[in-house]
């Protein structure tokens, strides 16, 4: 049995690809993943790899069922961005996305905070490649402002381990729970990864700023470590259970109103990942699988999403929706591509978002969070608008734009049809994903009223964006842009750097030099009087001093007499 | 933007399409409008087991999703007068 870390094997495997060319180096980044998902498939359950470091024993390689299920998507995922940049030569480009999914996968597999840690960063400084490969100036831009968040997080992450390590003497990543610093500390890191809401920003600023390739590996790591981290060290925790809702309510308002496809897609990837922190924060066996299992879903979806419009971002240069339009007369097989994504997404029955997502609303009705419930299913209802429809309506039909394009090349729609394909058996043959769930699975989808509630709420919202667009009431698409969080550091920093740090600077340095001043004249009187040859300071001579004793008595005795 | 250049366009695209006659596009919608109309009268047929007391209400959910979309829609519209700016905003 070998028993070697799976998030290895693509890293160390990463570093053979600057090497290699043309169809070998094809060749070697498709069998990495496969082997890797192989690899996962085989490894017993158990603490496999121990080290010890620093007086602690370092887990590097554990292995249960949680990370299993988050081992297997990773790799899959990985192969998916693999075939989806076959046609890319940039080797760096390759390189970096395999070393930043190994590093994923390594912090799934990791048992200890510290292992965790050394991942966390590494996806970060991997991933940043990847935002900067486009070679733009706003891509730049962009790529330094998600580096600074990202290595922020693994800081606060670092802060909280030593912290924690104080407290408790272990630095064993299993439940954590919200008592104690270091339990706070590491909340907060991954948060940020997770793109909580006010910590969401970073998540929309960048992943439309990367390369076609890049975006569709960026979707599926980042933000799911951190599911996959809360799902191990928060679970039940309920606080989450707000923060999920408030997640998967407000960015579909933003997603509705956005022009770039990409952005679009990436409010509704933070949408799509309250539902899961919802489930992760109701705790229970069910919420935790329906968690998972929609992760699962989630990243294969919305994978095929960010393909289907980088394809099209690929072959006509722009994902705005203002530009687009009519693209399914020039690029059918990506418009079915599309389509599909957007109903799995959308969780219309046979497809797998149907499956995953229904597990976590019924685990918060049996809880009986009835006003989360209606936030989700309010949640549920906009993403049919901005991603089960918005995305393929203004992209491949509604207004021609005129566009004539050649279909996606062929390496682009083998990665999409793979997709679709998942997507649909995921949702047809559910108990394929249910059977490598944590906990054991005792729920079914397939019952008419599940069918019919969820179709009602679905063509009804179909209805009403009929309703709307063919009375003129729906927002247009327009050439803008929406502010976000992102404001207070793009914006309000650069004012106060600009503005008011310079302002507030020469007001502090007028102070400054007037309270020197008036310092120095305190210091200056003190002197004067109490100083060596200062009046108060002088010794005086024993005859000046009988004249005081002569002048206190004669003042008695007056005093004495008056009475 | 340009990532690739576009292909040239092709001259010979006079072809309509099956979707550019309006006549279909209203097929789309009347078949829309048909599969509503069918899910409103099978809440009426099918046990829907409610198991809230918000979902017993009759066509609760067709209700909920109309509804939702519509203040969802209404409210972003309104979010553009305060949240909207030029696309070279954060340029300068």
């Amino acid at each position: 049995m070998i028993e070697f870390p799976p998030g290895l094997l693509l890293i160390f495997g990463a570093l053979l690809v600057p090497v290699l060319h043309g169809p070998l180096r094809a060749a070697w980044m498709l069998a990495l993943p496969i082997a890797g998902f192989v690899l996962v498939y085989m490894l017993p359950e158990g603490d496999l790899m121990m080290v010890s470091a620093f007086g602690q024993e370092l887990e590097l390689l554990r292995v249960d069922r949680l990370s299993r299920v988050f081992g297997y998507i990773f790799m899959i995922a990985s192969l998916l961005g693999v075939i989806y940049a076959l046609h890319v030569r940039a080797a760096g480009e390759q390189a970096a996305a395999l070393v930043y999914a190994g590093a994923a996968i390594g912090a799934v597999f990791a048992g200890d905070l510290v292992t965790l840690f050394v991942y966390w960063e590494l996806t970060a400084i991997a991933s940043v490649f990847l935002i900067l490969a486009r070679r733009t100036p706003e891509a730049r831009a962009a790529a330094m402002r998600y580096l600074i968040v990202q290595v922020g997080s693994g800081v606060l992450l670092l802060a909280g381990l030593i912290v924690r390590w104080h407290e408790t003497g272990s630095v064993a990543f299993d439940n954590i729970g919200l008592d104690g610093a270091g339990g706070l500390l590491i909340f907060l890191a991954f948060g940020i990864k997770c793109a909580f809401p006010l910590l969401h920003n970073w998540l929309q600023d960048s992943y439309p700023q990367a390369t076609v390739t890049g975006t569709v590996i960026l979707s599926a790591f980042t933000t799911k470590l951190a599911i996959y981290a809360l799902a191990r060290g928060y679970a039940g925790t309920e606080e989450l259970i707000w923060i999920g809702a408030a997640m998967a309510a407000f960015p579909i308002f933003f997603a509705l109103i956005e022009n770039d496809m990409r952005r679009v897609l990436a409010y509704s990837l933070n949408n799509q990942l309250g539902f899961m922190v919802v489930g992760i924060g109701i705790g229970t066996e069910l919420a935790l699988n329906g968690a998972a299992a929609h992760a699962f879903s989630h990243i294969i979806y919305k994978a095929l999403l960010f393909m289907s419009v980088g394809a099209v971002l690929h072959r006509t240069g722009t994902a705005l929706g203002t530009n687009l339009g009519g693209l399914y007369k020039s690029m059918p097989f990506t418009t079915v591509f599309c389509i599909v994504g957007a109903a799995s997404i959308s969780v219309f029955p046979l497809f797998s978002g149907f499956v995953s997502k229904s597990m976590i609303l019924a685990a918060v009705v049996d809880e009986g969070y009835i006003a989360v419930w209606l936030v989700l299913l309010f949640a549920s209802a906009g993403v049919l608008h901005y991603s089960g429809i918005k995305i393929p309506y203004f992209t491949f039909f509604a207004h021609d734009s005129g566009k004539r394009v050649k279909e996606a090349p062929w390496n682009m729609l083998v990665a999409m049809a793979i997709a679709a394909a998942l997507c649909i058996g995921i949702g047809v043959y559910p108990s394929a994903l249910y059977n490598i769930l944590p906990f054991p699975v005792d729920f079914n989808p397939y019952t008419n009223s599940h069918v019919l509630t969820q179709l009602q709420l679905l063509l009804f919202s179909a209805l009403a964006f009929t309703v709307l667009i063919r009375s003129g009431i729906y927002p247009l698409q327009m050439r803008t842009i929406n502010l976000d969080t992102d404001w207070f550091y793009r914006r309000l920093a650069r004012f106060v750097r600009n503005v008011a740090y310079p302002l507030g600077s020469s007001t502090y340095t007028g102070l400054r030099r007037a309270a020197v001043r008036r310092a120095e004249r305190f210091v200056y009187q003190l002197y004067r009087h109490h100083g060596p040859q200062g009046a108060l300071a002088r010794s005086w001579p024993t005859g000046s001093m009988v004249m005081w004793v002569a002048v206190l008595l004669g003042g008695y005795l007056l005093l004495y007499f008056i009475q | 933007m340009t990532e690739n250049a576009p292909v040239a366009e092709e001259p010979d695209e006079k072809r309509t399409w099956w979707l550019d006659r309006k006549e279909n596009v209203t097929k789309i919608l009347r078949a829309l409008y048909g599969v509503c109309a069918v899910l409103l009268l099978a809440d009426l047929v099918v046990d829907r087991h409610p198991e809230t007391q918000i979902e017993a209400i009759p066509f609760y959910y067709g209700i909920y999703g109309f509804v939702g979309s519509v203040i969802l829609v209404m409210t972003a519209k309104l979010m553009r007068k305060f949240l909207m700016r030029r696309e070279d905003y954060y340029d300068d």
